[in-house]
């Protein structure tokens, strides 16, 4: 695998391929000294057009822990405040001799044009609305752990907010599918994108019809400027709708596991303190994106082991 | 041409020798802990520990077993193993850890056990137990309890489980 930028792109066999890697990747991070020699020599770029605070330490804790030495682009600092282009921008970086790239910027495709400009691997840690696929295999990896299954046959998964403007939601959507869930979407009508009925997917407008048939919940993020842009008339109204309190939450089987990709709105779409829920996976979602992120570098950069792991999970 | 050149009676001989050197070697079983390197080494780890027990009952050998993928010089060269993880649910400050392989060949895997044995901790010795020492080393290490030496082409290909030893001449014939 030269790139990590879509759900799509990595597939079925990619996807079980990195959660299984991933397991190996737990056990190292439970170990006294955390820390493997196994891409000692690469060089890893994170490259953060948006804000983040867990996508970009995981990924650089996941470097460091493998043994790659880590760049970090601040774009506040950097010549992009010269006027120089994002092209220009990535081949001075990739003259400096970096392997990845671990890229997040506000609009769609950047990833793929990235990687028409560098030899190096691009990873894609969030492009616009369009996917966010390390986070996906966070929540799959997470999901797996917790119930100790492979495969989602036969459960639901119900995202609830913002589908329209989410990428976690897109890789999500697709990765479960890929894994056998079915998939419920739980948002206002503005807050679906125009698409969706060609999504895998079912959709429902309230929450309380879908909460009693649903085995794993995930809680978008509303960001808060969607009330400025009309799209929810006001965060009360929306947390009434569409928040998930201690009421809603007891309307869950009692197996039912609980996610949010973080950053949280306490207030708006959530409602209650998540570490009082005894089935929240918050908290390893956290824990477990180092693991993950640990999976996708190696799978990159380590060179042919990764084909010649997948060839043996295949067969 | 295929050859057998240890039965499943050499096999288990072999181990039970291999239990009493380590224990006459350790005047015990205190401290001592044995890890099996994934995945060739796994079942000798299991078998020593099981041919200790048999020879001093009351002993607590922790078993566990490493894998080495991630400490490797040659990664790139050779797969990760699904589900060959790493597991040493016991501290290993102390002991003296006998590192356990099925085929003792180039010395790479063992350099590369001996590292990762160091992310766990800090023994106070760290041995090699091998069921077949096969030659053509490429690093200085010498293993401490051999089942059998078995000189062999650098081609061959050598096989060792519980049912016994076979080496593949994959060269002439």
């Amino acid at each position: 695998m030269k790139h990590l930028r879509s759900i799509d792109e990595l597939g079925y066999d990619g996807v079980v391929r990195l959660l299984e890697l991933t397991r190996h990747m737990v056990e190292i991070n439970a170990r006294p000294v955390p820390k493997v020699p196994a891409l000692r020599g690469k060089t890893v770029v994170s490259l953060f057009f948006e804000d983040s605070t867990r996508t970009r330490l995981s990924f650089e804790t996941a470097a460091k822990r493998l043994s790659a030495d880590t760049m970090t682009f601040s774009v506040s600092t950097s010549s992009v405040n010269k006027g120089e282009s994002l092209r220009d921008t990535i081949e001075t970086i990739s003259d400096m001799g970096v392997d990845a790239f671990v890229v997040r910027h506000k609009s769609t495709g950047t990833p793929w044009q990235i990687s028409e400009w560098t030899n190096a691997s691009v990873v894609n840690a969030g492009d616009g609305w369009h996917q966010h696929p390390t986070q996906a295999l966070v929540d799959c990896f997470t999901v797996r752990q917790a119930l100790g299954i492979e495969r989602f046959d036969g459960l639901t998964l119900t995202i609830v907010g913002d589908i329209k403007h989410s990428r976690v939601a897109r890789s999500n959507i697709t990765a479960f599918s890929m894994l056998g869930a079915n998939v419920v979407l739980v948002a206002p009508p503005t807050l679906l994108p125009p698409d969706v009925a060609h999504w895998p997917v079912t959709v429902s407008h309230r929450l309380d019809d879908v909460l009693a048939r649903t085995d794993m919940l995930y809680m978008l993020r509303l960001q808060s400027e969607r009330m400025s842009q009309g799209h929810v008339p006001s965060l009360r109204e929306y947390g009434e709708t569409f928040g998930l309190d201690a009421a809603r939450a007891a309307k869950l089987p009692a197996t039912a596991v609980i996610m949010h990709p973080g950053p949280m709105n306490r207030g708006v779409e959530m409602l209650v303190d998540p570490s009082a829920l005894p089935n929240s996976l918050i908290h390893q979602q956290v824990a477990n994106g180092v693991a993950v992120r640990m999976a996708v570098l190696f799978d990159l950069l380590a060179g042919e082991s990764s084909t010649a792991y997948l060839a043996s999970v295949a067969s | 041409m295929s050859n057998m050149v240890m039965s499943v009676d050499d096999v288990r001989r072999a181990i039970t020798r291999i239990a009493h050197e380590i224990l006459e070697r350790q005047q015990g079983s205190a401290s001592l802990a044995l890890v099996g390197l994934q995945r060739g080494g796994a079942w000798l780890a299991d078998a020593i520990a099981a041919a200790v027990n048999v020879i001093e009952p009351h002993a607590t050998v922790p078993v566990g077993y490493i894998d080495v993928s991630m400490h490797r010089d040659d990664i790139g060269l050779r797969p990760v193993v699904p589900g060959a993880i790493s597991r040493i649910d016991f501290a290993v400050d102390g002991t003296t850890v006998v590192l356990v392989d099925d085929v003792l060949f180039t010395g790479r895997t063992v350099r590369a056990a001996m590292e990762g044995i160091n992310t766990y901790g800090r023994p106070r010795a760290v041995q090699l137990a091998v069921l077949v020492d096969r030659g053509h080393r490429e690093l200085p290490i010498r293993p401490d309890y051999v089942g059998k030496n078995l000189p062999t082409h650098v081609d061959d290909d050598v096989r060792a489980t519980q049912d016994g030893v076979v080496i593949t001449n994959r060269v002439s014939s």
